[in-house]
């Protein structure tokens, strides 16, 4: 596992600078440990993709990248996850500060039932990012053009967010969460509740926001992660079993339990 | 396949589901799902008969106390009478002589009238109370003072009921409150046109009476607006705030357990126990006002307060959990979650729940006797320390009286009450159609 700071071939070109990382991550649901020290970076301006079966710790592990499990009362995190050198877990850490640096996009498209306007400018309404009806308004616009919807929704922005068709709908949320200009997005299956033209819509916008952003991604489709990101993490049974360069993954994985699971062997 | 052809040894490969058997159990379903429509709408038809007699016989009994049997009579107003001092100021008007001056137009319309009894009969034709009626009207319009006004006034009990069927004029004379010699004058009064039966103002603008025709429901419908103003301001808040720290904040530990037991429990104490309480801690303990609406209503709220908990509990856990995600995840604190998102969505319900426990409320009678609600209070409440009634208790207070004046009136308040519920209900109903929310 100390083999992903040696693998950096293909993108040779740029320098990477490590935005987060993890460092013996061990997540506890009661007395059940659900993580059993988990080390990975993630990289500036690079999509890492987590894969692998039901229950094996990669959602959880997104989750404690912005403390959402804090929000679990018998949940417990043991090891270190630093942000830019800050620990995360510091206790003297703001959590809304740090959810505002480290944005995340669910499953389930989750608009909130008010406004498109309304959904976009909850974010900066919030960390009071901006006061004036046209700063808004400029927020709007843009977070909207980033997620690709401006388009589809400019004539009808105070129509209800959840009026939008399901693809659209999580686009509506990658807008919200892009538009107080975090610096890590986590995004847990952001694609599984949709339909496959939505969901390349999604992927694509995840090509582009990456210019942007530092990105995590939680999938269940294999080929997803082959096409989105530059970096895999394959996780099985609360380990970590091997991360590393995407094209390495799929085509020459080392463990054999990566081998068995991109082979479609057990999933 | 063997094991299916064995029990069947016919030749030809017969389906399970095809052939006699299969054709009688399929007959048994439908007759089993016919008998259990039929059963459902037996028991609509119940229901709707039940609910059809109950508002019938309501509005049969109740309708005719909205209306009023009056008499006109030609009352000279002598200053001499109502204003011995001779000031002029009505405060010093001697009230008791407007009776006298009904009486003495009574006199004048039956002039060969003689003797005491005859006179006392005479009399019986108007209310006891009707004096009270012209001096309201000369307190609205002094000038009157020592004119002779054609005025329309309340007739006595027993007259009203004649004219209303409450009582059979062919009854022997012996078993009716009014007689023969009474009749035959009302007769005479009726064929001048001086009879009138009138909307029952009365009902609405004065509160308790002993006399029915005087009787009127601004008391207690005024005390129970007072009363559930200070149940609402109660139970609402508290509720809700208990309701969002339970689901919402508490850590599930055994002492939220027993709390959210207790929450149940308390929602089926029978009322009377909350009566006992209020008596106990509100009056005895606090020195608190009886019959006072802020009692009641703190008593009402305490009722009503876990059915509220229970309702809005109920509603914020029906919002999504994504939303709470969502709002987490932007870096809302949990505070602000539930305040920008998972309250505003859960308030429908909540409000459904509350004014659901406010009908409950409204109804309510045992709690409120044990706190003295049930005085005779013959006028509206001013404040929230005045002795005052509600409509329940009135309704059990009217109930009790003997005269039949009051049984209708009983109907008509019960009426009113049920006005009041339907009005509460339908607001329930109207308030989760519009703010209703998809997501």
């Amino acid at each position: 596992m100390d083999s992903m700071t040696l693998n950096k071939p293909v993108q040779a070109a740029v320098t990477q600078t490590v935005k987060m990382s993890a460092r013996d991550v061990k997540v506890y649901y009661g007395a059940k440990r659900a993580l059993h020290g988990v080390n990975v970076d993630l990289y500036q301006n690079e999509v890492l993709a987590m894969i692998g079966p039901s229950g094996c710790g990669k959602s959880t592990f997104l989750r404690t990248l912005n403390r959402m499990n804090d929000t679990i009362d018998i949940c417990r995190v043991e090891g270190k996850i630093l942000l830019d050198d800050q620990d995360i877990y510091d206790p003297k850490l703001d959590v809304v500060q740090l959810r505002a640096r480290v944005g995340m996009v669910f499953q389930k498209p989750n608009p909130f039932p008010k406004s498109i306007y309304e959904n976009v400018t909850y974010g900066p309404k919030l960390h009071g990012l901006a006061t004036r009806k046209d700063e808004f308004d400029a927020i709007v616009e843009t977070s909207l053009k980033r997620a690709g919807l401006w388009n589809e929704v400019k004539d009808r922005l105070h129509e209800p967010g959840t009026g939008l068709s399901g693809g659209q709908q999580q686009r509506l949320c990658i807008a919200r969460a892009v538009a107080v200009s975090p610096e890590v997005i986590l995004m847990d299956e952001p694609c599984s509740a949709l339909d496959p033209i939505a969901t390349a819509h999604i992927e694509e916008l995840i090509d582009e926001l990456r210019e942007s952003f530092t990105i995590a991604i939680v999938t269940h489709n294999m080929q997803q992660a082959a096409r989105v990101s530059q970096r895999t993490a394959f996780f099985h049974l609360g380990d970590l079993v091997e991360v590393g360069d995407t094209e390495e993954i799929f085509t020459n994985p080392r463990d054999e339990r990566t081998q068995g699971y991109i082979t479609g062997r057990y999933g | 396949m063997t094991e299916i052809a064995e029990p069947m040894p016919t030749a030809m490969p017969v389906s399970l589901h095809t052939g006699d058997a299969a054709t009688k159990r399929l007959k048994a379903r439908y007759a089993a799902e016919r008998r259990f429509r039929f059963y459902g709408i037996l028991a609509i038809l119940f229901a709707c008969t039940m609910l059809v007699i109950l508002l019938s016989t309501l509005l049969k009994e109740g309708t005719s106390a909205f209306f009023q049997t009056e008499v006109k009579l030609a009352v000279t107003i002598d200053a001499g009478v109502i204003d011995p001092k001779g000031t002029g100021n009505p405060a010093e008007w001697d009230r008791g002589a407007f009776q006298t001056l009904v009486i003495d137009a009574l006199y004048k319309e039956f002039p060969d009238v003689s003797g005491r009894t005859e006179k006392r009969d005479l009399r019986g034709l108007v209310s006891p109370v009707a004096g009270v009626r012209l001096g309201q009207m000369l307190d609205e319009n002094p000038a009157l003072v020592g004119q002779t006004i054609d005025v329309w006034l309340p007739a006595s009990d027993g007259v009203n009921q004649i004219v209303k069927g409450g009582i059979d004029r062919d009854l022997p004379e012996a078993e009716r409150p009014i007689s023969d010699k009474q009749l035959a004058w009302f007769d005479s009064l009726e064929q001048r046109g001086d009879v009138r039966s009138a909307f029952n103002t009365t009902f609405f603008t004065a509160s308790d009476s002993n006399y029915p025709e005087l009787a009127g429901l601004l008391g207690a419908m005024v005390g129970t607006l007072l009363t559930m103003l200070v149940t609402l301001v109660i139970s609402l808040p508290i509720g809700v705030a208990a309701a969002v720290y339970l689901e919402e904040f508490a850590p599930k530990n055994r002492f939220t357990e027993i709390i959210e037991v207790n929450i149940n429990n308390l929602a089926a104490v029978p009322s009377i126990v909350f009566g006992l309480l209020g008596l106990a801690v509100f009056l005895n303990f606090f020195g608190m006002p009886r019959s006072a609406p802020l009692v009641g209503g703190l008593v009402l709220g305490l009722l009503v307060l876990p059915t509220i908990i229970i309702a809005s509990r109920a509603a914020l856990k029906a919002v999504p959990p994504s939303i709470r995600e969502a709002a987490l995840g932007m870096g809302a604190s949990k505070l602000q979650a539930v305040m920008h998102h998972v309250l505003p969505l859960a308030m429908p319900g909540i409000m459904t729940g509350t004014i659901i426990g406010m009908a409950h409320a409204v109804g309510e009678t045992a709690p409120l006797l044990m706190i003295g609600m049930n005085a005779f209070v013959t006028s509206a409440p001013d404040s929230l320390l005045a002795s005052s009634s509600v409509l329940p208790v009135q309704i059990f207070i009217w109930a009790d009286k003997p005269e039949r004046g009051f049984v209708e009136l009983t109907s008509a308040a019960i009426l009113v009450l049920l006005a009041f519920l339907i009005l509460m209900n339908g607001a329930a109903i109207w308030l989760r159609k519009k703010f209703e929310r998809r997501w």
